[in-house]
């Protein structure tokens, strides 16, 4: 099935400049499962959206159809055909 | 010319020069991720810079330009194999082989590159030490800040972490050996540990490898066989906290230092900006503050003095006020390179 990844612009840079990218995933698909299929294609992005055991940066959100993955089961979070999740840095930093 | 390397909490930044007097001051290079390591090979030439987002994470990324293009790996230059995820990289150092680099981290580990720091491996025997778990953390976070590969052996290296204190190994990194007799741990019950101190920066001259120069959480330090013992050398300068120590590039028994007056008042005294210089390996120093402002109400970090290779000697530091200073005349006098930065965390000088 289909899932879109919309990214920020600080991000695209590590994306191959896209703003967006539409992933086909197999099911049943999970948050993490899409950040692996990310992970395959541009590692650098990946590693700026998980550290290296896999654990979601914690001042980047996720939402997924609008609800931050935090709220839903996190990384484990099952994901629907035509999902949008996107990624966005929080509020964070001096 | 002459390179400069500012890293501070929101980005680096890279001064160059002619005459070490008049600075041209770029960045931010890396802007809003945390500096804490930098290196300038001057015999590629190279600058290796170790970043921090908030946000995206840590990283180690390389120019050949001076700064013009930078290199990042598509895959993690550092990453811990087992469950532990890098934070920060604290330290980065250089060899006499150009393409090995070592990386101290935080959490308290080292990582060895023989790619020239594309890529780094963990020293699984630092890593796996039995002392690891009662390693602590300071306010600073729990690292090895410190990396000091041997001149002549590259079996030999030597580590300083807070809190931990010094390791050594003479095996190429299979094994490490608590190295602190001598240094006081005055927060601990037996304040003579054999580990556990709060080593803040440790120094070596390559002429003159087995000795050490040791700025501790209150204490300054002396070792003649190579970190085996420590003898004081606090006696001479206004106050033992402090966490700068930095060897002259061409004497190895001329060290300067930044005293701050307390752990619990981070001010140098009186809050009058002053390096102090021993030319006799810490038996008696010197004052040195002909440029430096008082009301300096700041600090200097532990990576943030340095010096250069050029003769004379050229001395830097920053301060987290966001301002450098240098001397192009071995400490005698000063001039204020840059202000206004954010805090400088570490700064690193060579000749390109």
């Amino acid at each position: 099935m289909r899932v879109v990844v919309l990214l920020p612009g600080v991000l695209r840079s590590v994306a191959d400049g896209r703003s967006k990218l539409e992933l086909d995933i197999e099911e049943p698909a999970t948050l993490a499962g899409v950040l692996d299929v990310v992970a395959a294609r541009y590692p650098m992005l990946d590693r700026r959206l998980r550290d290296e055991r896999s654990i979601l940066r914690r001042y980047v959100n996720f939402y997924v159809d609008g609800e931050e993955c935090r709220r839903l089961d996190g990384p484990a979070t099952r994901l629907r055909a035509d999902t949008e999740i996107r990624i966005l840095p929080s509020v964070a930093g001096g | 010319m002459h390179l400069l390397a500012i890293g501070t909490r929101k980005g680096l930044w890279l001064a160059t020069s002619e005459d070490r007097v008049s600075w041209d001051v770029r960045g931010p290079h890396h802007p809003m991720t945390e500096v804490y390591a930098v290196a300038i090979d001057p015999r590629v030439p190279r600058v290796l810079v170790g970043v921090d987002s908030s946000h995206f994470g840590p990283s180690v990324l390389t120019s050949t330009d001076l700064g013009e293009t930078w290199q990042e790996p598509d895959h993690a230059p550092i990453a811990f194999p087992e469950d532990a995820a890098l934070e920060r990289v604290w330290q980065l150092a250089l060899t006499p082989d150009p393409d090995v680099v070592y990386a101290g981290t935080q959490p308290s580990a080292l990582f060895r590159s023989v790619d020239g720091g594309r890529s780094f491996a963990l020293v699984e025997g630092l890593w796996k030490h039995p002392h690891r778990a009662e390693w602590g953390a300071g306010f600073g976070g729990q690292a090895v800040h410190t990396v000091l590969p041997h001149p002549d052996d590259p079996d030999q290296v030597t580590v300083a972490m807070s809190t931990g204190g010094v390791y050594r190994t003479f095996d190429g990194g299979t094994s490490w050996e608590a190295s602190n007799r001598g240094v006081k741990a005055y927060f601990l019950p037996d304040p003579y540990p054999e580990y556990g101190q709060c080593v803040h920066k440790v120094a070596r001259h390559p002429a003159a490898p087995d000795r050490l120069y040791l700025q501790n959480h209150h204490g300054v330090y002396r070792s003649s066989d190579a970190g085996g013992t420590w003898e004081s050398i606090a006696d001479g300068l206004p106050t033992d906290f402090g966490f700068a120590m930095v060897v002259h590039p061409h004497d190895p028994d001329t060290i300067y230092n930044f005293p701050i007056t307390a752990d619990s008042n981070r001010f140098p005294p009186e809050g009058r900006c002053a390096v102090y210089r021993s030319a006799d390996a810490g038996d008696t120093w010197t004052a040195l503050r002909t440029g430096l402002p008082d009301g300096f109400w700041t600090a200097v970090m532990r990576d943030a003095m340095c010096v250069d290779a050029a003769s004379p000697a050229g001395v830097y530091f920053g301060s987290r006020s966001g301002e450098v200073y240098g001397s192009a005349d071995e400490g005698e006098s000063w001039q204020r390179i840059v202000e206004h930065l954010p805090d400088v965390v570490c700064v690193r000088a060579a000749e390109v």
